[in-house]
């Protein structure tokens, strides 16, 4: 054998034993054989785990961990059908790597759902390499084998650990189809299972982009200009003199302060001035100039049509309107941006940071400044926190340039102003809604016209109640505004499910109906016969509003008042029941139950943590958060007046899950949508007022 | 002019600006990156440290104030990761992201210092002036409840021991 890097490889992967066993994603579509096995080193292929002969299991977790529990859950449910314990597996973080993983992205409450089958093949068909190992040392049928933490058992009382048989079992062939375990006997999905990062946090490790420190590295604040506007000079002759300061630089409309150290960058900042020419800018009386002429405009995108909207709200006996409205907001992660980027003379380009995306951030970089994305190497920190925020990669493209320009390696950080007033925000959104009821009180007519700015579609169409009611209408008007706008957790429907969810509050009341037995009613319609296509299952609605209505005592605790609402938003189903009770003259909220079909729960503790995460940010931005412009500047620019909600302003609240062994949806952000509207209906029937616009007035 | 500082239990000298807040002391010229920015103004909590032991946000802490002062970070809070407080944390998954957490701890630390047996008002009292923008408060809370038992526990099996 010629001593080739791959022999070589081979030679000292037998030597160890290891099992490695790689996945392509590409060929796996639906396809057979798309597994590899290989005794080699799991740097050399498409690795998804790894076994050495000591028994030590390693699973590459291929998603950055944002928050929402993924490099946590992913290897579980590899763990799970490779039947090893739990104990003895190690996670690692995989680095970008676009030859060997499809999908590393985090978003969209899609990173587990899109995975399930994947990783139970990629544990399942392990597993089965393991036993056929065995199988084939002890001479007895494969089928008599079965395994235990790692370890096959043969028909004769044999026993090899999974460790023993690595070497051998990695010469196996890769079967087909792999038999996966009975849902009955797992032993880690559905439990509750630990953050594999939690020793780091709670020692302070330094795993998040903002705690990278590279050879070299200088540190740069940026100003960003108001949206709109474009630089017309800087002065900087001050800063350029302060101790540490390496470079002030400007590039696109931005000026850069380069320094040696955050605080010495800081300093040099406040020295710095910048005059900026705009026209026009944008201003809160813009925005809501923008509002009023897209609820005026015959010009309205119609979105879905079923029967005939104009013609059965003229007959009706009763209509109900109204408006709601919904502010831009900050995602406002505890993390604040930052991004590290080495742009070398050599063209090649070292980026580190904490992105959601890192695949695009490599393209985008590769594209801006016309290197060759082969030679872009992306290494993945951990994030705090994103909310959707980390899906937009401007914050690395400027590091990247700004690297490029002055040709060191540099990290970006943003302040907290920064990143408060430095774009990417949710839409503004004006809703308006219109009702016609029978004289009976069930809603004949449903009318919506979202108009957003910068939001796109401002509505989700073919959403619940949508199938129910025989006329509809739904519209959409999109402003184009300069100030930047991007997914934030549960995009579009972290507004319009508040806004619909209380609108069919008044729809309950003013039909005389039980806001939980009208939307039973509709369910059992849009089942039955559906209006139109729908996109939901009515049996997994009902169910989740069933349970809601029995584990909140709906309408049985005395003294409590109570707002419903349920929806559908990736793929899973929350229904939501808010407890109040006024204190003081104010409503103040006292609990929430949430019931949730989001298929098999992966991982009971973090399921857990997601749920009531969502239903506590969906409550304070509902209640605190606004984003004003003026002059194309937003404001607040910190926490101390754009307040997040605190410790001390949460109710309790009970996360229920469906137990169905569907596979796995969203997450991340289906609790969200349907707080703003429980909350408002709690708070509506303990103080008759309604609340039309978020932030709340109470 | 050189500032000596005491953080965790070691004794420094650093020739930098004595106006440098503490937090940016202890990221940038000590390594230590445990302690977090948030916000940089007294608002979040994320660079909660001990000066003297008592629970304080270092971003707005110019160095010169702490020169003679005993400086503890989560990275000096206790040499193993045991700390009751770090114990409980992990045992009932407090973290989502993560990064508001060695504030939390900080503060958690400090808070059952003072008050080994917290009720549950001053828990909730004691961890408001720290956000997490994950959500993860109800964890914190009884995380806290849960650290307060282990060091009880802990206290009187060492007792125990030493009789
Ligand atoms: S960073 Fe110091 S309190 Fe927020
Ligand atoms: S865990 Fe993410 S901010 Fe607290």
């Amino acid at each position: 054998m010629k001593n080739t890097r791959r022999s070589f490889l081979q030679k000292t992967a037998l030597a160890t034993g290891a099992f490695c066993l790689g996945f392509d994603w590409f060929k796996a579509e639906g396809k057979a054989g798309a597994m590899v096995a290989s005794a080699v080193d799991a740097g050399r292929f498409n690795a998804y785990l790894e076994i050495s002969s000591l028994g030590k299991v390693i699973l590459y977790s291929p998603n950055p961990e944002i928050g929402q529990g993924i490099k946590t859950a992913f290897p579980v449910v590899v763990a799970e059908e490779l039947d090893v314990d739990w104990k003895d597996v190690e996670v690692r973080q995989a680095n970008l790597d676009t030859q060997h993983f499809e999908r590393q992205l985090t978003g969209g409450s899609g990173a587990l759902k899109h995975s399930w089958d994947r990783l139970r093949k990629a544990g399942a068909t392990a597993r089965q390499m393991f036993i056929q190992a065995a199988a084939q040392t002890w001479k007895v049928d494969a089928s008599t084998c079965k395994t235990a933490g790692g370890v096959v058992l043969g028909p004769g009382g044999q026993k090899a650990s999974y460790g023993s048989l690595a070497s051998l079992a990695a010469t196996m062939t890769v079967p087909a189809e792999p038999t996966y375990k009975n849902r009955k006997d797992y032993k880690i999905i559905g439990k509750r299972t630990k953050g594999v990062d939690n020793a780091n946090v709670v020692t302070g490790k330094p795993v998040f982009g903002l705690d990278i420190d590279k050879p070299g590295m200088v540190i740069a604040q940026i100003i960003r200009p108001p949206f709109g506007a474009t630089l017309k000079s800087f002065e900087a002759t001050d800063a350029l003199k302060m101790p540490g300061i390496v470079d002030v630089i400007s590039f696109k409309n931005k000026v850069a302060i380069v320094g040696q150290s955050t605080w010495q960058v800081m300093q040099a900042r406040a020295a710095v001035s910048c005059k900026y020419d705009g026209q026009n800018l944008e201003s809160e009386s813009t925005h809501k100039k923008w509002f009023d002429e897209g609820m005026a405009t015959d010009k309205a995108q119609v979105q879905r049509k079923d029967g005939d909207f104009q013609a059965a709200i003229a007959k009706a006996a009763k209509v109900v309107e109204a408006t709601y409205e919904c502010p831009f907001i900050s995602h406002s992660p505890m993390e604040p941006m930052n991004f590290f980027a080495d742009v070398r003379a050599d063209g090649s380009v070292l980026l580190a940071g904490p992105t959601q995306v890192p695949q695009s951030a490599q393209k985008a970089v590769a594209s801006l400044l016309k290197l060759d994305e082969k030679k872009i190497e992306v290494e993945l920190s951990k994030m705090g926190g994103g909310f959707g925020r980390r899906l937009n990669n401007d914050y690395a493209l400027e590091a990247a340039e700004l690297s490029s320009l002055i040709k060191k390696p540099v990290k970006v950080m943003w302040t907290r102003e920064d990143d408060m007033t430095g774009g990417i925000y949710r839409p503004a959104v004006r809703y308006h809604f219109k009702a016609g009821l029978d004289a009976s009180g069930n809603m004949i007519a449903f009318y919506l016209r979202g108009v957003g700015l910068n939001a796109g579609n401002a509505t989700r169409q073919d959403n619940f109640p949508v199938g129910a009611i025989d006329n509809v209408l739904i519209e959409s008007v999109n402003q184009v505004s300069s100030v930047t706008t991007g997914p934030w957790r549960a995009p579009i429907t972290n507004f319009l499910g508040y806004a619909e969810q209380a609108f069919l509050d008044e729809v309950a009341e003013a039909g005389g109906k039980d806001p939980i037995q009208m939307r039973l009613d509709w369910l059992a319609r849009a089942k039955s016969n559906p209006v139109g296509k729908i996109t939901y299952e009515p049996d997994r609605f009902i169910e989740v509003i069933k349970q809601a209505a029995e584990k909140s005592q709906w309408k049985k605790k005395p003294g409590v008042s109570q707002g419903f609402s349920v929806y559908f938003s990736h793929l899973s189903y929350v229904a939501q029941v808010a407890d109040a009770v006024m204190v003081n003259g104010k409503p103040k909220i006292t609990h929430v139950t949430a019931v949730t079909d989001c298929g098999e729960v992966v991982n009971l503790s973090g399921a857990e943590n997601q749920v009531k995460g969502a239903i506590i940010d969906g409550m304070g931005h509902a209640m605190f958060a606004k984003l004003r412009f003026n002059e194309g500047v937003a404001a607040p620019a910190n926490f101390n007046s754009y307040r997040l909600i605190r410790g001390n302003e949460i109710p309790t609240i009970d996360a229920h899950f469906v137990d169905n062994g569907i596979a796995p949806t969203g997450l991340g952000e289906p609790a969200l949508p349907p707080t703003g509207g429980s909350v408002a209906n709690a708070i509506y029937a303990a103080s008759k007022k309604r609340l039309y616009r978020q932030p709340f007035d109470i | 002019m050189s500032i000596q500082l005491t953080i965790n239990k070691k004794k420094v000298s650093l020739d930098i600006d004595p106006n440098t807040p503490l937090l940016w002391t202890l990221r940038d010229h000590m390594s230590l990156k445990g302690t977090k920015f948030g916000c940089g103004i007294a608002q979040c909590g994320a660079c909660t440290v001990w000066v003297n032991g008592e629970a304080t946000r270092s971003c707005v802490l110019p160095i010169s104030a702490v020169a003679n002062a005993d400086i503890t970070t989560i990275e000096g809070l206790s040499e193993k990761g045991d700390h009751p407080v770090q114990v409980a944390w992990d045992q009932l998954d407090v973290p989502q992201c993560g990064y508001c957490q060695a504030g939390q701890i900080m503060t958690a630390a400090s808070l059952l210092k003072k008050k080994p047996k917290p009720t549950a008002t001053e828990i909730v009292d004691g961890m408001s002036g720290n956000i997490c923008r994950c959500g993860t408060y109800h964890r914190i809370q009884e995380a806290v409840k849960l650290a307060s038992d282990l060091a009880s526990k802990k206290k009187s099996s060492t007792t125990k021991k030493s009789a």
